[in-house]
């Protein structure tokens, strides 16, 4: 018997397996094939802006993505280094091999037992989470962590060419898919996409502008052993007119403007065609041309995602310069996918009316390896949270952009593929990449879920804090630098503080509050808030509506 | 469930008609009981209005009805319109209380139901409130515009400015690949705006329209002060509004010349003085003059206290003779002069007030236009800290519509509001 059960092992599903190990839970993690645990599908980069701080941020807590991503580092860049330092973004290319190698390594330690099957089934007992029925049999578990990121009902495009699956030359997950809209969790499609992989030896690297990796040693972990690989250069190249003119032309055989897809796809990370539709009076789009590994020629252009037919493909990527000769390994496809409301989770990432079942990742809506594996980190200490009877760890939007990402999903819900950025963290100038262990080292040692090593760390960080010495570190003079702003926050905090204290019952009834229009009281249904500070977070909730709720919910508790 | 609640809602008795509004899930049982019965929703009708214990005619009153949510309130609604007489309201009054349902309503309480309900929003409100304690004509005209929306139509307006200012700072942050410094366009942007805010601060406030301009009379011992002040009441031409209330070191009238409120005020004589019951009447008429919108200065024109709108007043013209350059000739004993002098101060006055068509910021929106516009002038050099005062000044309008801190800001607003409203 299984405490915790975690189906799909993506960035996501790792995360939560080796979460929940950390706490004491005993877990099985749930793929279809073992070799594939902790693949990088999409880019081979971890990191950026908001990404990277997400990523330092569950490293507080043993998180097994910043580690391997040290491990695998073969170029490395701190985003907005000419912006404050509340904005650096940390960001490295990672070797594909050494990284999957690496996350395999730390599964491995984190006691994880890794099963090669398909689950097919929630068992579902008076209300309750009671295991996965698989292949291989019915696995009994006290918590399930659903993390199948694209797979469920998943469909790829290429060009005109349609192919069931999640990824190149995989299955989906079709009877989980079923049983999961049967349960009513459901919402739509949303798509997503990746450019053609190039032959790295058929580019003319002489043309192209270089991009060196950072001089500086700083690394992703705060436990790392240093730079591990030789570290490659990346290079710069852009489209140009005759490029848009290509991709224009071929409109007509693209899925996404034919009519094919119907789910909706990033707004910030548009694909080429895309980009060429709506931007059309700019001239060029930038393209970063990533290595994928040290003894691999395949090179990631990250920039030109597409769906377009794969002789259209070949045909605009040889219109760029430096690419004229280049050679496509594997086209790129857009992604359909099928994903699940959000708002019906609470703040630990359980499904409220289904207790035990977490879901974290790509399926509530979520797109990117770094939003991922926060989720799965989220979830994985609550699932062993749910099944041990132990404490639930809740991150807060002040002190940690997982607080913001968490709090945006269940109170928002998503409507198109959710990517962290700065700009969703309104006290942004506190929640640095920095200082993640400062603000997240005394959870990560309540939740009991670190190493040794990681409680000396943090314990050494925060002494480290009241000393003279402060000041002087890099840390230290950010802290100085928004002082001033973040002191002002604070007393911003005290509202919230005081609307968090005024709790919503889970019953309430929002239609019978007078004064509510049917469209607050629909949305206040759909997201069900715990507390007035989460209703005043909720799109669209009028003022009006507010203070009528903040009357019916202060009348109930004195009632 | 809503207690419902009662009260007066016009005026204070003697009266043509005044009105008794009753609101709350129970308003249609109380109306029932003492009415007998009611019309339909939305229609009006005469009932005879019955004590509910011993059934003793009170009145003949025109008896209307709402039903919920669609009455000013949001909630059922019956209102009583009543002989004004001040034993007729009284006696409906005491009539309600003894319905175990009801109870007296708290100042402000209909609009702060309003509100609740959704049925107003926070400028609304404001602009009712000012509504109700308008006087006058040009008064009711700017609460009117006020209260259906012109001003959340600029605050709308100003808050899609800071939005896109904004979005263009986040851009900067989140999506700038190329690592660029401060875009100038941006810094560019936040200047526009808070050029246009600083324009608007530079307007006419709504206060002067509710509380009248302040127009002070100052001027060395036995200049005439009081003698002005008595004729220029006494003439037709200014309405006195009102009986002076409690007489302490200054007298205060209120008066409408031409429409426009206007608090006329007296002072003691300004003097340099050893006498302390004096000298603190001296320290109190400084204070005065300092507040004033418009001054009266009765003394030597080289003597007048810097002021922005001052008039000079040559009085007892009549025994004292022709008036120097630049200063106003008035008599108070033969009238000589004061129709020129109203005229004068009515012209500055209006300068003072909003037109009366115009949106006009009352002094808390006022405040917090004036905190988004500092913030935007002291633009600090670094995009990430741009973006804060961004959000910062993004704040301070959503105080005006009532977004942030929702309980001080209804707090404060409510307890503007008379018992009844």
């Amino acid at each position: 018997m299984h405490d915790v059960l975690v189906i799909g092992a993506g960035h996501a599903g790792c995360e939560a397996a080796a979460a929940a190990a950390r706490r004491g839970a005993r877990v099985g993690l749930l793929t279809f094939r073992a070799e594939d645990a902790g693949q990088m599908s999409c880019n081979p980069s971890i990191g950026g802006v908001g990404k990277g701080h997400l990523v330092r941020e569950l490293d507080v807590f043993d998180g097994l993505m910043a580690r391997a991503a040290d491990r695998a580092a073969i170029h490395r860049r701190m985003l907005n280094r000419s912006k404050g330092p509340a904005v650096w973004g940390p960001r490295v290319q990672a070797d594909r091999k050494l990284y999957q190698a690496a996350i395999m390594a730390l599964l491995r330690d984190s006691g994880v037992e890794i099963m090669a099957t398909e689950a097919q089934k929630l068992i579902i007992d008076q209300g309750r989470i009671a295991g996965v029925e698989t292949e291989a049999g019915v696995l009994p578990s006290r918590a399930v962590v659903i993390a199948t990121g694209t797979f469920l009902d998943a469909r790829m495009f290429v060009g005109e060419d349609v192919v069931d699956g999640g990824r190149r030359g995989e299955r989906a997950s079709f009877a989980l898919a079923q049983q999961v809209r049967e349960i009513g969790l459901g919402q739509g499609r949303l798509k997503t996409g990746t450019p053609p992989r190039l032959d790295g030896r058929t580019i003319d690297w002489s043309r192209l502008e270089e991009q060196p990796s950072d001089s500086e040693a700083w690394t992703m972990s705060a436990l790392s052993d240093g730079i591990q690989q030789p570290q490659l250069q990346c290079a710069i190249t852009r489209t140009n007119e005759q490029t848009h003119e290509i991709i224009a032309n071929n409109f007509d055989r693209s899925p996404l403007f034919a009519g094919a897809i119907e789910g909706r796809g990033p707004r910030y990370c548009p694909s080429i065609e895309d980009k060429v539709k709506r931007f059309a009076e700019r001239d060029a789009h930038q393209i970063f041309l990533e290595p994928e590994g040290l003894d691999d020629h395949l090179v990631y252009p990250n920039g030109i995602s597409t769906s377009l037919p794969a002789d259209v493909q070949l045909a605009f990527v040889r219109s760029i310069a430096g690419l004229e000769r280049a050679e496509i390994a594997r086209p790129g496809y857009a992604v359909e996918y099928e994903f699940v409301d959000p708002l019906q989770m609470n703040g630990a990432l359980e499904v409220r009316d289904l207790p035990g079942l977490f879901l974290a990742g790509q399926i509530n809506g979520t797109t990117g390896y770094e939003e991922a594996a926060a989720q799965g980190l989220a979830a994985g200490l609550n699932a062993a949270a749910s099944a041990l009877d132990l404490d639930e760890v809740r991150f807060d939007r002040r002190t940690s952009y997982l607080g913001v990402m968490i709090d945006d999903l269940t109170l928002q819900g998503v409507s198109e593929p959710y990517r962290m950025m700065t700009a969703r963290a309104e006290y942004r100038l506190a929640l640095r990449a920095d200082n993640a262990t400062t603000r997240l080292g005394p959870a990560a040692l309540a939740a009991c879920c670190v190493s040794d090593r990681r409680r000396r760390d943090i314990e050494d960080r925060l002494a480290l804090r009241l000393s003279p010495d402060w000041t002087l570190t890099e840390e230290g003079r950010a802290d100085a630098l928004y002082a001033p702003y973040v002191a002002r926050q604070q007393r911003e905090w005290e509202v919230v503080r005081r609307d968090s204290a005024v709790t919503i019952p889970g019953w309430l009834d929002y239609s019978t509050i007078p004064g509510l229009s049917n469209e607050m009281v629909e949305r206040l249904t759909a997201a069900r808030p715990e507390t007035l500070d989460h209703a005043s977070r909720i799109a669209g909730v009028t003022p009006a509506a507010l203070s009528a709720l903040y009357v019916a919910a202060t009348r109930k508790a004195a009632a | 469930m809503a207690d419902t609640i009662y009260a007066l809602s016009s005026g204070r008795p003697p009266a043509a008609v005044s009105i008794i509004r009753v609101s709350g899930p129970a308003a249609h049982v109380a109306g029932e009981r003492i009415a007998g019965s009611l019309p339909a929703t939305r229609m009006a009708a005469v009932r005879e209005l019955r004590h509910p214990r011993s059934g003793d005619l009170l009145d003949e009153a025109l008896v209307l009805r709402f039903d919920s949510p669609a009455s000013s309130t949001g909630e059922n609604i019956v209102e009583f319109q009543c002989h004004g007489g001040r034993a007729v309201v009284d006696s409906v009054l005491r009539a309600l209380g003894l319905i175990p349902e009801l109870r007296e309503a708290q100042p402000g309480e209909f609009t702060r139901r309003a509100f609740e309900n959704g049925r107003i929003d926070l400028t609304e409100a404001e602009g009712l409130a000012d509504l109700i304690e308008a006087e006058t004509e040009s008064q009711r005209k700017a609460a009117l515009a006020l209260a259906e929306g012109g001003l959340r139509r600029q605050i709308e307006a100003w808050q899609q400015a800071l939005l896109a200012l904004s979005a263009q700072a986040e851009r900067a942050i989140d999506y700038d690949e190329e690592d660029e410094a401060i875009d100038p366009a941006l810094v560019d942007g936040c200047a526009k705006l808070a050029a246009e805010l600083r324009s608007w601060l530079s307007r006419p406030r709504i206060e002067p329209l509710k509380d009248g301009i302040r127009v002070v009379v100052a001027g060395p011992p036995n200049a005439g002060k009081s003698s002005l002040l008595n004729a220029i009441a006494g003439q037709e031409r200014a309405i006195v509004t009102d009986v002076p209330g409690t007489t302490r070191d200054h007298i205060e009238v209120p008066l409408s010349l031409g429409g426009i409120p206007i608090l006329l005020t007296d002072t003691a004589g300004l003097r340099e003085t050893a006498d302390v019951v004096e000298a603190i009447g001296v320290s109190r008429t400084e204070s005065l003059v300092e507040r004033a919108d418009i001054l009266l200065w009765l003394g030597e024109s080289n003597e007048a206290p810097a002021h922005a709108e001052v008039v000079l007043v040559h009085s007892k013209v009549d025994v004292r003779g022709g008036a120097p350059e630049g200063s106003l000739g008035v008599s108070s004993v033969t009238g000589e002069g004061l129709a020129a002098l109203l005229e004068v101060v009515a012209t500055r006055a209006k300068a003072l007030l909003p037109s009366e068509d115009a949106i006009a910021l009352n002094r808390r929106q006022a405040a917090l236009v004036e905190e988004a516009a500092e913030l935007l002038e002291g633009l600090p050099t670094d995009t990430v800290l741009v973006a804060e005062t961004l959000r910062l000044a993004r704040q301070a309008f959503d105080r005006l519509t009532g977004r942030a801190g929702v309980e001080d800001v209804l707090d404060a607003l409510f307890s503007r509001f008379c018992l009844g409203k």
